[in-house]
């Protein structure tokens, strides 16, 4: 009886130390949209920086929303996400350092085969009015799945809503809305969002990337792929050490420096050839891409 | 139906063939679980046994509040110490959020109402005439909280496992204040999250067997203690 306590004590010490004495590596905390994260390109980005720079690189995975607020809080030392209006105003108010684009690909509006709404080949607000003129009258057969959550793409599909002549407060009080399988808001990250889609057989709005990712898993096909709102420009921010003087600003300038440097460009220009025949995304190199 | 079918033959993989990444998960989730739950009972075991031989005014009334935070969500203890940790809260300072000391935080105001709660419950449950011999016999106050937690001891026993249970299965927390990182605060609930939202519920599946294997693990283990000592 006595060794088991003496065995337990030990135990529960050595429990404690492990975790009050979890070794402080170097590290940077960037915040990053679910569309980077589910494509897996952090992923294979993350041991590259990591091994030239001797740091931990700590991911967060968040919308864009609350990637934002992280930065503000000064809870991380780097934001990459795709929403220009809020980056801008994140950057103007004195959170961040600069907007730095760096890669950029296309949204897609992606739905059943058969089409229900017969929105294929429309511009993408006007394919929006008819879902929602449409699905009122026919919620259940015409299901359109938001983000719901604030994030980059959210904020896209309020600014196409906006386009179509309809505010988002419109969208929410909609009849199409109230009905259990008409607008239905799914407040997940993109890959989720799909496959939610996908089980509803509704329409959603994602990025491609994202989309060519979970193909594998999905029976969505793309229907409204071409449209001047459609384009997504994915930009990192350091964030501002003047708010926060106790984020890595220096290892956040090297982030920003690496992912537009000539080596990770190209990566990044040809991530995805391998598994899906096509790039995910396109290089940008610190400038805005011309549509 | 095969999702099940195929994660549990996962499950069983991983767990034969050590996992790297699984074990680590599940090392790490121990440790963290442990320590909250280590020093939550420090917290409660002495406080807990404290209130139950005082008599104070708004005993009954304090008894009720802690049994009250049995019901904690664990959403909302994750947010309370993210706006407590978090660079731009109060305690920002301190340079914690998203570490795993900030999840034993979170963890800790999580169980402790829980294991202090069921030990002032144990206690109660020990007969007055044990404690009354032992007054006269000139125990001291010392004396008498070790020998009644003692008597208690499969009670509290009970109460320490709950609220190392609690800690264990909870996602709340890990997600809020720990972040989920990668090789860092991931514990199994919020491995099993991601592994869910990205639709491989095969993986998910695998990791919430091994999670239950693991507690079925410690629970023999306590289990065997017990019987031994009571033998």
């Amino acid at each position: 009886m006595k060794t088991g306590g003496v065995v337990l004590a030990v135990l529960a010490i050595a429990v404690v130390v492990s975790v009050v004495a979890t070794p402080r590596v170097p590290s940077l905390k960037i915040a990053t949209t679910s569309s980077l994260y589910d494509t897996g390109l952090w992923g294979k980005l993350e041991t590259i920086f990591e091994e030239q720079n001797g740091v931990k690189l700590q991911i967060f995975y968040a919308g864009t929303g609350i990637a934002l607020e992280y930065g503000m809080r000064g809870d991380v030392d780097a934001v990459a996400i795709h929403d220009r209006a809020r980056e801008e105003q994140f950057v103007s108010e004195g959170y961040g350092v600069e907007r730095v684009p760096f890669a950029f690909n296309y949204f897609l509006i992606v739905g059943p085969e058969d089409d229900p709404a017969g929105i294929a080949g429309l511009k993408p607000e006007d394919a929006f009015r008819k879902l929602l003129e449409d699905g009122a009258e026919d919620p259940g057969r015409i299901v359109f799945i938001s983000r719901g959550d604030d994030s980059g793409t959210h904020a896209k599909e309020k600014a196409i809503w906006h386009e179509a002549g309809f505010t988002y407060e419109e969208v929410q009080g909609s009849s199409w809305s109230k009905a259990r399988d008409g607008y239905v808001e799914a407040a997940r990250g993109m890959g989720p969002t799909l496959l939610m889609a996908n089980e509803k057989g509704a329409y959603t709005l994602t990025d491609n990337g994202t989309f060519l990712a979970y193909i594998g898993n999905l029976d969505l096909v793309p229907v409204v792929e071409t449209g001047a709102m459609l384009l997504n420009v994915y930009s990192v921010i350091a964030v501002n050490p003047d708010r926060h003087p106790g984020t890595n600003t220096e290892m956040a300038g090297k982030l920003v420096e690496f992912l537009t440097s000539p080596e990770i460009q190209a990566m990044i220009g040809s991530y995805g050839v391998d598994e899906y025949g096509v790039p995910l995304f396109s290089p940008c190199a610190g400038a805005e891409p011309e549509d | 139906m095969t999702e099940i079918w195929q994660g549990l033959i996962r499950a069983v993989q991983m767990i034969a063939s050590f996992d790297a990444e699984v074990v680590e998960i599940a090392l790490r989730t121990l440790s963290i679980a442990g320590t909250s739950s280590l020093l939550a009972a420090l917290i409660s075991l002495p406080i807990g046994t404290l209130i139950h031989f005082r008599q104070f005014p708004g005993k009954r009334a304090l008894i009720n509040i802690i049994q009250t935070l049995y019901f904690l969500p664990t959403v909302i203890v994750g947010l309370f110490v993210f706006v407590l940790f978090s660079r731009a809260g109060p305690l920002g300072e301190l340079g914690i959020f998203f570490t795993p000391q900030v999840m034993v935080i979170g963890q800790m105001v999580l169980i402790t109402p829980i294991m202090m709660g069921m030990t002032i419950s144990a206690l109660s449950g020990v007969r007055k005439e044990l404690l009354e011999t032992a007054t006269s016999l000139g125990a001291s106050g010392l004396q008498l909280g070790l020998l009644v937690l003692r008597e208690a001891r499969y009670a509290v026993l009970a109460a320490l496992l709950l609220g190392f249970g609690r800690a264990l299965s909870e996602l709340g927390v890990a997600m809020m204040v720990g972040g989920n990182i990668d090789g860092y605060t991931r514990m199994m609930t919020g491995a099993i999250w991601l592994a869910t939202q990205r639709g491989d519920l095969e993986l998910a599946l695998a990791l919430g067997i091994i999670l239950l294997f693991l507690a079925l693990v410690i629970s023999v283990v306590l289990n065997r203690l017990q019987q031994r000592r009571s033998g």
